[in-house]
């Protein structure tokens, strides 16, 4: 039987395109149950797996221009596969790099709320579970069957809804197929940004709108070559599988840090 | 009431005293543990800590307790292996204090934790490549060996030690001890050089993240030197107190010089090598990330340079020039001054290892996260220093703790009182005899 390479489920978000709607966040909370507080005015303390920062590029009027820039995991790769910031420093493995897709999952079962994971991530792209679910009367109905509801004392993060993925595969079996259709599997947010912002889909299979939209290099651990498309933090090392995309320079900068007077990325030193 | 408890040879405070002083650290200890108990019973939502802050107080509580400790092993290092006689006079101190240090850090870990129940996780699902993993493991290990390092002086109890039983175990122990103290030095190094890997392994966070020797950060080799350091001016800061409450000299000066001056020596070349490491990480690790030095010390109201500065300049640099010359140990306030600015300093530097990284952003578009910790943060986080002060307080009162203490404070005894006071030396098999019917 031919080798199939793995896939290497990653996201590009079209910042130019983005408003700022929220909706991506909505879809995320449903879609993975995410639980919310009567009270979630303190954000530090807000469970939002995907999150949109507002970027302005700092310019007075007339000059002022901003930018919503949706957050989810990273997903990253490390700087050899499979070892995000995340993963190596779990205590007890209850954070996982799946090499068949590339997903960095989190078991809620296993973690037993260090929060060494929270501190890793550069991202803040983790959440602590400060509080049991209290979900509102009736609405428990509502709740997704797919994804189990966290605990008190966990970590939870973005899992790509890896749920989705599941039952795509699933069904593929059943109708005796092992490989899925690009549209088969794409997370809630991709499906409710209005903009159509949000693309996911394999960075390994050249015929998915990823691969064609920021063309990574496989030699770079998966660095973008289109000029217009960043990775957020590139020179730590992390190697992201979400991409974003501006026509802006100011943007692009903007998801990165530069010594003053920087005038381009230069190639990362980390030795990590 | 309770005189047959005390060692022979010194004098102690009247029970009445002693119960009243334990009465009030004991009412500080309760507040701590119904503090304790809430966050079990509650969950962590009793905390300050939110998702920029995951780290906080306890976290770098239990740093800096294992750090200060550290003066058990490094003592145990010098008496045991190298031979150090000077500090026989200290040494059971030593051990008593590391004892306090780690059983609170193992204290601190079960409620920090947001599922306490499943805290043997770490030991039952390892995950060998996390620096945390390995502080578990030599950190839950090297309380066992602490544990039986401090059992022969539990045994030296007057009424214990009437026991044969207990007496030639607490005899046999002690004649194995450099065993211990071995394993204590080995088990030592790697937990407290993991506890700085901790933080030095993170490539995600620059202002923690540290180049290092294979699989190790510079952090590690700096943290374990800096616990070998500050803990004996730790050791010697606990004594220097507890001689001052007790009014009276427990320990023989020529000890206190001794670990004085290896401490300075120690202090010195770690913190030139801490120096190094921290001009190296400021002019190529922090630049390979497109931050620089100010990115780290300023637009927050707290961390600024001075945080630096007063870490490795003035509870660096000075501690070690005051405890490096013999003029300087000499002089009693140099010595205060000296060992008090060690131990501030390696509290400062597992703050900034701790909480300052969390402060700090990365994203070019974050702010700097401020925190102050709860009321039950704070009760929790003193807990621990109750109940050391409640340990020494009763292990000083019935345990040979100081076995110079009755030579350096010889007791007047009046003629009537002499015959009450020092009794009959009798053949301990003898007076052990079972009874007969």
């Amino acid at each position: 039987m031919k080798h199939k390479k793995a896939k290497k489920y990653g996201m590009v978000i079209d910042l130019d395109k983005c408003t700022g709607c929220g909706s991506c966040m909505v879809a995320c909370m449903a879609e993975n149950n995410v639980p919310f507080r009567k009270d979630e005015s303190n954000k530090l303390l807000s469970i939002t797996w995907l999150r949109v920062y507002k970027l302005t590029n700092g310019k007075p009027f007339p000059n002022t221009d901003i930018c919503y820039l949706p957050r989810p995991c990273m997903h990253c790769e490390g700087q050899h596969e499979g070892h995000p910031p995340c993963v190596s420093v779990c205590p007890a493995v209850a954070t996982d790099y799946n090499s068949e897709t590339g997903i960095v999952s989190q078991v809620y079962t296993r973690c037993f709320g260090c929060r060494y994971c929270m501190a890793s991530c550069p991202y803040k792209a983790r959440y602590f579970n400060w509080w049991d679910p209290v979900w509102p009367d009736g609405m428990e109905k509502y709740l997704s069957p797919n994804v189990s509801p966290r605990m008190r004392g966990v970590v939870e993060k973005c899992s790509f809804c890896f749920h989705r993925y599941q039952l795509a595969k699933e069904k593929a079996f059943m109708e005796g197929r092992r490989e899925l259709k690009e549209d088969e599997y794409q997370t809630a947010c991709t499906q409710a940004c209005p903009a159509g912002a949000i693309t996911f889909g394999d960075l390994n299979n050249p015929n998915h709108a990823v691969y064609r939209m920021v063309k990574p290099d496989p030699k770079h651990h998966g660095r973008p070559t289109n000029p217009n498309a960043f990775r957020l933090l590139e020179r730590l090392g992390t190697n992201p599988k979400v991409y974003y995309l501006s026509s802006r320079e100011w943007v692009r900068r903007a998801g990165d840090n530069y010594l003053e007077n920087e005038a381009k990325i230069k190639k990362t030193v980390h030795q990590g | 009431m309770d005189s047959a408890l005390i060692p022979r040879g010194v004098k102690r405070c009247p029970l009445w005293q002693f119960i009243l002083f334990i009465c009030v650290v004991g009412a500080v200890l309760l507040w701590g543990v119904y503090a304790m108990l809430l966050c079990w019973i509650k969950g962590l939502n009793q905390t300050n800590m939110n998702d920029y802050y995951g780290f906080a107080i306890w976290i770098w509580a239990d740093l800096t307790v294992i750090a200060v400790g550290g003066g058990a092993f490094f003592s145990g290092l010098l008496r045991y292996i190298f031979g150090k006689d000077e500090l026989k006079s200290i040494i059971n101190y030593a051990v008593l204090i590391g004892f306090i240090c780690y059983s609170s850090a193992l204290l601190v870990l079960a409620y920090d934790i947001g599922q306490p129940l499943r805290g043997w996780f770490i030991f039952w699902h390892a995950n060998v490549h996390s620096m945390l993993t390995e502080v578990a493991f030599c950190l839950s290990c090297y309380f066992g060996v602490l544990t039986i390092e401090f059992i022969p002086l539990i045994l030296e109890n007057r009424q214990i030690d009437r026991v044969p039983f207990f007496h030639h175990l607490s005899h046999n122990m002690h004649e194995i001890m450099g065993v211990f103290a071995a394993t204590g030095v080995f088990l030592s190094f790697f937990h407290q050089g993991s506890l700085g890997g901790v933080a030095g392994v993170l490539f995600g966070r620059p202002f923690a993240y540290r180049e290092g020797l294979f699989i190790w950060p510079w952090t590690f080799f700096l943290f374990t030197w800096s616990a070998a350091a500050c803990g004996p001016c730790f050791t010697l800061l606990i004594t220097k107190i507890t001689e001052a409450v007790t009014r009276k000299k427990l320990v023989k000066d020529d000890a206190v010089e001794l670990l004085a001056k290896i401490s300075g020596w120690m202090i010195l070349t770690y913190i030139i090598a801490k120096t190094i490491d921290t001009w190296w990480w400021l002019t190529v690790t922090a630049p390979s990330m497109g931050q620089t030095l100010m990115d780290f010390y300023s637009n927050n109201p707290l961390y600024g340079i001075w945080f630096l500065i007063l870490e490795i300049v003035i509870c660096g640099f000075v501690p070690a020039a005051i405890l490096i010359t013999k003029k300087g140990r000499k002089n009693s306030v140099a010595l205060w001054i000296a060992v008090i600015l060690a131990v501030v300093g390696v509290c400062i530097n597992r703050w900034a290892m701790v909480l300052q990284v969390m402060a700090v952003p990365v994203m070019s578009f974050d702010y700097w996260a401020m925190y102050f910790p709860s009321w039950q943060e704070i009760a929790t986080t003193i807990l621990p220093v109750a109940y050391g002060i409640i340990l020494v307080g009763l292990a000083h009162r019935y345990l040979p703790v100081f076995p110079d203490e009755s030579e350096l404070n010889p007791i007047e005894t009046l003629p009537a009182e002499e015959e009450e006071a020092v009794e009959p030396s009798v053949d301990l098999e003898q007076e052990l005899k079972p009874a007969e019917a």
